[in-house]
């Protein structure tokens, strides 16, 4: 269909093949774009839908990881710091305050992550490779010890019960459904800003930070401030993940503040492949369904080695991960 | 009696000495994945793991084939530092020369595999390891009773960590060594088997885990888990003394330990934090760790 | 008009009827939950050993209740609460799971029983020790079963009281857990004339606690407890052991200590504890029949937690038989209504707030020259009588109780 309107297109105007090609590609993206939009729409009628949410809050959590990996080539290590700033504030927020609309309490939640990734990032942005994934470890682990400490979070209890309420006063979110769009449209938002973010003038002078340091800095650009603006959006939808995730599942706990969660989404980012559009969304998918799988079946007692497995076979096999090996299939085939 | 800070000074002592103890703990399994992150420039997440299989390899010597403690303390590092030369061999060949994030996955994988099978194999309320005979009882220091199997430890643990400082700054083994952290082509241009000297290598720094991991089997309950909880302060320790350096892995190891000990009198707490408040702290100032080389 | 009123007496009476038809065996299957920890920290409390306890009260009822088959699902919740409320929240959703049983890690029960409670289901709380369970957060959807921190806490800490120790230093784990434990520790001491000379509040997990054993040796108390669990009482211990705690004259009481706790610590290192349980293998002919029956098909001996799963399924499972319905508040009513004898209790009764009560026991520690064999671990020492072992109604803040 596709190349029968090129071949249309080539006898009449005769325009630039390249020009052509690249908007037939676009036009697949397009179609590529629906097709997803109708299957997210159409899950829930398949799907258990908390199952469905679990996996866009963690779907968006690895996007978010990503651009900062992926994009600026920054490994942070204490990214769970934001996951569960934003579910703490959001979870505590709408428990006490009754009244107040959940996406208010997802919109604070969300502020309160971005605040702390702007601490984080003024103090770590100037350290690189492993120290600075050793500094963000560290803050992180400092943010886990406040988390312990403080009263609001309910300790290792965590908040329970957070009331799931009203969207904008009108809708209820204790049907599952309804919530589910609501996360999707959450996931969908988030999406959208990280591709916004990626393809606009600033995200190419990123990449281009990562690629060679030095040369983007003798072109004159600020090169901290272009890293700090991307690990400050990083944490903000991180944070914005957990708030969604807190809602969801009516609790926030210390899990998601534990460093396990920030080698978690390592691995679902790496599992996906690093630096592609939908490899965190495809690993974040594998590990979720893998865990739920793997707790529910008879080899729950093997999750553990299962996963170490699957990191092994990764970093061997599948460098670029699953996205980017289908790329580069692509690539090699078309 | 003397207070210092609303402690009298003799308790304070013993707290400063029990931390020193800590420290030498520290020291030992830093000073491992220091040596390793030298050479191979990859962060050893199996390195909590391999002090595990150290104290399991006493336990299970000592419960199935009645090895006693000393025979122990030589054959574990030596099972472990073989099969640490096997991974190295088998698999962390294979991503050399890739991003060293990948090194830090794959040793992270291996960990998840390792202990994820003991606690399926052994379970979790772990064993414990009887003291051996010579090392029961303890001295009255006058503000503390000393263990002496804690004074053990320390000696121990400190004439591993000097011998091993001493091999690589002051031999011709250890020559090489350091120059293949500088320029490992040049270094395999010399004609110096460098890859095998990388494997060694390895196998040394899982040795030394697994000798940590002996020492500690008779005084800690010896679990699947006992090194995943230890293994994030130890690298704690390493990027405080700067990656890769040696004697920093040492005397940091040490001061942690007393760093620590303090915090457990003052604000207990806060005692498995400290570390990393003062990991950000000297990383604000000293970029490359206290003796780190900025690179 | 009579007549009206008995039209009007006899449809209410059949639309009762009708209700007590409907409230039948929902989808003629009872369908059980068991969520535990099977890989993480508390695996051997509970875990698969848990699961098999469970099983095997299945089978003891044929694998049926008047006709109608018993199906087990099991997941593991990893220790995290949103995978624990998650899976159950599924169960509920997708196979109508009636109730579920085990529950652990009381971050992950806490979270667990809100979904119970909104789905208007059952639990069966048996590996959780969490006393808030039955207090703050009790629910008319759960009932807590073996044990409970204040019965463990209150049971040692008033025998230690008895034998002479006066005054206290409390290791506490820095949590909400450890936090509860050592107020509920001070409470006793102190109204039975007893006082805390000294706490220290330890990170949780820790490895080593030589440092805060040397500040309990240097404050001068009696008795040192233990508020804190699993691993971090196991090292607590052994470090007391070799720092010749004992020696000195102090005595050692740890609150939340279990069977497998001991086994994996060794007879040398906490002979003559003194603990308190809710049931040991060793106690009469019932307990050792059926701790035999577990030993062959796990080749450990059960402890408390899972002795107390088997007891409250047999339990649930004759209570389904006696009204012939799987719905959740029929189910409560008729346990709460039925004493438990079995195995694991004797006169046993459910409580208004969700609280099994029943004796619990005093026991100690067997040194290595009277244990005669790899699990002969306990002596019990004497039985607590469960209105004394658990908190009082009266002190209890759950929301179920009549207020006043």
């Amino acid at each position: 269909m596709t190349s029968l309107e090129i071949k249309q297109g080539a006898g009449v105007l005769q325009p630039n093949a390249v020009q052509e090609r690249r908007q037939a590609a676009a036009r697949r993206k397009r179609w590529f774009y629906l097709v997803l939009m109708g299957v997210a729409l159409l899950a829930p009628l398949a799907v258990y839908p908390v199952f469905l949410m679990k996996l866009l809050c963690f779907a968006l959590f690895a996007c978010a990881f990503n651009l900062l990996l992926g994009y600026a080539g920054l490994l942070s290590f204490g990214h769970a710091a934001f996951l569960a700033s934003g579910g703490y504030v959001t979870g505590y927020l709408l428990s006490t305050y009754s009244g107040l609309g959940t996406e208010l309490g997802i919109l604070a939640g969300t502020l309160a992550s971005t605040a702390l990734g702007l601490v984080f990032g003024l103090l770590a942005i100037r350290r690189q490779g492993i120290y600075f994934a050793m500094i963000t470890l560290a803050l992180a682990q400092l943010v886990f010890f406040i988390f312990v400490q403080a009263p609001f979070t309910g300790g290792e209890n965590g908040l329970q019960g957070v009331p799931r309420g009203h969207l904008f006063g009108v809708f209820d979110l204790n049907n599952n459904l309804t919530l589910y769009y609501v996360v999707l449209a959450v996931f969908v938002f988030g999406f959208a800003v990280i591709q916004r973010t990626i393809h606009s003038p600033y995200g190419q002078v990123l990449k281009a930070i990562r690629e060679n340091e030095p040369r983007a800095i003798s072109l004159g650009y600020n090169v901290e401030a272009h890293k700090l603006l991307a690990f400050v959006i990083s944490a903000a939808l991180t944070g914005l993940a957990g708030a969604t995730k807190t809602v969801v599942f009516q609790l926030a706990s210390l899990t998601d503040a534990h460093w396990h969660m920030s080698g978690e989404v390592i691995l679902m980012t790496l599992l996906g492949g690093v630096g592609t559009v939908f490899g965190p969304l495809v690993g974040a998918g594998i590990v979720v369904t893998l865990q739920s799988y793997l707790s529910n079946g008879p080899l729950g007692e093997w999750v553990h080695v299962i996963l170490g497995l699957i990191f092994v076979i990764c970093v061997l096999l599948f460098r670029v991960g699953i996205v980017g090996w289908v790329l580069k299939l692509a690539r090699r085939n078309f | 009696m003397t207070i210092v800070f609303g402690i009298p000074l003799s308790v304070l002592l013993g707290q400063l000495l029990l931390g020193l103890i800590n420290g030498t703990f520290y020291a030992l399994l830093s000073l491992g994945l220091a040596i390793i992150f030298g050479l191979l420039r990859i962060i050893n997440f199996a390195h909590g793991a391999q002090y595990m299989l150290g104290a399991f390899a006493a336990v299970l010597g000592f419960n199935y084939l009645g090895v006693n403690y000393w025979v122990a303390l030589v054959l574990a590092p030596l099972l472990v530092g073989a099969l640490g030369m096997l991974i190295e061999r088998g698999l962390l060949r294979r991503i050399a020369g890739e991003d060293h994030l990948y090194g830090l996955l794959l040793t992270f994988g291996l960990a998840l595999i390792v202990e994820g099978a003991f606690v399926k194999l052994f379970g979790v309320s772990g064993s414990s390891y009887p003291m051996p005979e010579q090392l029961k009882g303890g001295f009255n220091l006058g503000f503390m009773f000393l263990p002496t199997y804690r004074a053990w430890v320390v000696l121990a643990a400190l004439v591993v960590c000097l011998a091993t400082w001493f091999m690589i700054e002051r031999t011709r083994l250890g020559s090489y060594l350091r120059a293949g952290t500088e320029n490992p082509k040049l270094m395999q241009a010399f004609g110096i088997n460098m890859p095998l000297l990388i494997t060694l290598t390895y196998g040394f720094g899982a040795a030394l885990a697994a000798f940590a991991g002996v020492l500690a089997a008779p005084i800690y309950s010896v679990t699947p888990t006992m090194g995943a909880n230890l293994l994030i302060v130890v690298f704690a320790v390493v990027v405080i003394g700067g990656m890769g350096s040696i004697m920093g892995a040492i005397v940091t190891g040490l001061a942690m330990g007393l760093i620590e000990g303090l915090t457990k009198v003052f604000y207990p707490e806060a005692a498995n934090t400290v570390v990393f408040l003062v990991m950000v702290l000297v990383l604000l100032v000293r970029p490359a760790g206290l003796f780190g080389k900025e690179v | 008009m009579k007549v009206f009123q008995k039209t009007a007496c006899a449809m209410l009476a059949s639309s009762l009827i009708a209700g007590a038809a409907q409230a039948q065996i929902s989808d003629d299957e009872i369908r059980i939950g068991y969520l535990a920890d099977m890989s993480g920290t508390y695996r051997d409390l509970s875990g698969p050993g848990g699961l098999e306890a469970l099983k095997m009260a299945v089978e003891d009822f044929g694998g049926q209740v008047n006709g109608k088959k018993i199906v087990v699902f099991s997941a593991d919740d990893l220790n995290k609460p949103d995978v624990g409320a998650n899976t159950v929240r599924q169960w509920v959703d997708e196979r109508n799971v009636d109730m579920v049983t085990g529950m652990v890690a009381s971050s992950v029960v806490l979270a667990a029983s809100k979904v119970v409670e909104q789905s208007g289901k059952l639990a069966l709380i048996s590996g959780a020790a969490a006393s808030s369970l039955t207090n703050e957060y009790c629910s008319p959807n759960h009932i807590h079963w073996t044990y409970d921190s204040y019965a463990l806490a209150n049971g040692t800490a008033k025998s230690v009281l008895a034998s002479g120790g006066k005054n206290w230093f409390i290791l506490t784990a820095d949590y909400a857990f450890g936090h509860a434990m050592e107020k509920d520790i001070t409470k006793v001491v102190q109204s039975d004339g007893g006082k805390v000379v000294g706490t220290v509040r330890h990170p949780f997990p820790s490895s080593d606690f030589s440092s805060y054993i040397l500040q309990a040796q240097g404050s001068g108390a009696d008795v040192i407890a233990f508020a804190n669990a699993g691993a971090d009482t196991v090292n607590s211990l052994m470090t007391a052991s070799q720092f010749g705690v004992a020696q000195s004259g102090q005595k050692l009481a740890g609150m939340v200590v279990f069977l497998n706790d001991i086994h994996a610590m060794g007879l040398d290192v906490t002979q003559g504890l003194m603990l308190t349980t809710g049931w040991y293998w060793d106690m009469n002919d019932e307990s050792r029949a059926w701790a035999q029956r577990y030993y062959k098909r796990v080749g450990k001996m059960p402890g408390m937690v899972p002795a107390g799963i088997y007891s409250a399924t047999t339990n649930y499972l004759n209570a389904i038989k006696a009204t012939g319905s799987d719905e959740a508040q029929a189910v409560r009513t008729q346990m709460m209504a039925t004493p438990v004898n079995d195995m694991f209790a004797k006169n046993g009764k459910i409580r208004a707030d969700g609280r099994m009560v029943h004796d619990m026991y005093l026991a100690q520690v067997k040194t290595p020259a009277e244990s005669k064999g790899e699990w002969d671990l306990y002596k019990i020492v004497s039985t607590i009588p469960g209105d004394e072992a658990y908190r009082p109604l009266s002190e209890s803040a759950c929301k179920l109780l009549p207020k006043g």
